[in-house]
């Protein structure tokens, strides 16, 4: 079939098998391999991406369901000029990230919670990040930095 | 992992939806959120030639208030409702209990129609409908009928849909008696509850601890009969055939049942 998806202010388009999930579109089609695969079984939140503007884990989401829609992934967070979102920027000051490889993920899921709760207490943005995991176990400065966001942009 | 190959289909109507469904027969799955099905179908345990796309119905998404019941359609998401002002104030177990179901991500995807028409024991809201004695409001190619919870939830993973049936509302009548509790007992914030128990009023219902959504019918009938909260709480597990599995014996899930039940239905008590 053929999809039609939005993908950091761009449209894209593509003809795919009906299964493609979203994030094989968005790293074997698109080459956006930023977003990581982790668990593929709904469980670790690498894949976070953001459908119409809310977090949802790319893996459990048919290509076909974006079909017309926006997907905003990490590429698309910093200016023209390569001026860091204040979520990446945040995460960058606080040292939000050891291996790196749960943080886009993370950061997307950021970027989604504080659009919907822009002043999180601590305990709301560790209840808001429980469905990514970090295996560096890195949560503290995740948390600092998340802070530090809401701080920055509210 | 990538699902097995299957023809994808999107109904831009109920009527649609149902036609396609129809079409199809066995062959054909609906697709709501995708967050029960999909997992399912990367897995192979389940291998639907057809998928029909419901996603984009969003007149079945609503919560409204009727009156004597609060109306909600089969799409709404579980972020709608945790977040929703009327629920709070109407129906805040059900608030509550989509509220605890996966993390963020999934509440954005799955809905209260793909949760109930999953049918899965070991799922939040078939409890909270259960104790809420909701009705479930399904429409396939002979009409439209209403199918009390209670009858609902047939066996793992079995409903009382008949194939080709859509799940379009499910109406919950205000609680006569406010004092609700929805407890959860996970190893990790994400996971399923290794059992969980919802109570309304005198209601009891349990989660994961049949091979289908139950109500604690003994634990009810002890209540009715004058039975204190501690003696109604020790029969949580009576009848009932909880499963044994990497995360707890069946003895041990009847012990958690017994004092959920217990920590549940004094919370209740307390905000009655």
């Amino acid at each position: 079939m053929k999809v039609t998806i939005t993908v950091n202010g761009k449209e894209t388009s593509a003809e795919v098998e009906d299964r493609t999930l979203l994030v094989h579109y968005l790293r074997d089609v698109l080459n956006l391999t930023a977003t990581n695969i982790g668990c593929d079984t709904t469980t670790c939140g690498a894949c976070t991406v953001l459908l119409d503007g809310e977090s949802v884990k790319s893996c459990t989401v048919l290509a076909a369901q974006a079909d017309g829609r926006e997907v905003t992934t990490v590429e698309g967070l910093a200016g023209e000029d390569g001026t860091m979102h204040p979520v990446q920027k945040a995460f960058h000051e606080q040292h939000g990230l050891q291996c790196g490889f749960c943080t886009p993920g993370m950061v997307m899921a950021t970027v989604s919670l504080l659009k919907e709760n822009p002043r999180p207490t601590e305990e709301q943005v560790r209840a808001g990040l429980e469905g990514n995991l970090c295996r560096c176990t890195g949560y503290h400065n995740i948390v600092k930095a998340v802070l530090a966001a809401a701080e920055e942009t509210a | 992992m990538i699902p097995a190959t299957f023809t994808y289909r999107r109904a831009e109507s109920v009527d649609e939806a149902i036609e396609l469904a129809g079409q199809y027969g066995d062959d054909a799955k609906f697709l709501a959120g995708g967050h029960s099905l999909l997992p399912l179908m990367k897995l192979r345990l389940a291998q639907p030639e057809v998928l029909v796309d419901i996603g984009r119905l969003r007149d079945l998404s609503y919560i409204r208030d009727e009156g004597d019941h609060v109306a909600i359609g089969a799409l709404t998401r579980h972020h709608d409702l945790a977040t929703s002002e009327l629920l709070a104030e109407q129906l805040p177990l059900l608030r509550y209990a989509a509220g605890t179901i996966g993390d963020p991500q999934v509440r954005h995807r799955g809905t209260i129609g793909g949760s109930l028409a999953h049918s899965d024991p070991a799922a939040d809201l078939p409890a909270a409908v259960l104790v809420l004695e909701a009705t479930l409001v399904a429409r396939g190619p002979s009409g439209t009928r209403e199918i009390p919870a209670t009858e609902f939830f047939v066996d793992r993973f079995e409903s009382a849909l008949e194939p080709g049936e859509l799940l379009t509302e499910i109406r919950v009548p205000k609680p006569a008696s406010r004092g609700w509790s929805f407890q959860k007992f996970t190893k990790r914030a994400i996971d399923w509850a290794i059992v969980g128990v919802a109570v309304q009023g005198d209601k009891v219902g349990l989660v994961n601890m049949h091979e289908k959504p139950v109500r604690a019918t003994a634990v009810e009938e002890a209540l009715a009969s004058g039975a204190s909260i501690q003696e109604a709480a020790e029969r949580a597990a009576d009848g009932l055939s909880p499963n044994s599995d990497v995360h707890a014996s069946a003895e041990y899930r009847a012990q958690l049942a017994r004092v959920l039940v217990r920590r549940g239905l004094e919370e209740a008590a307390s905000r009655a």
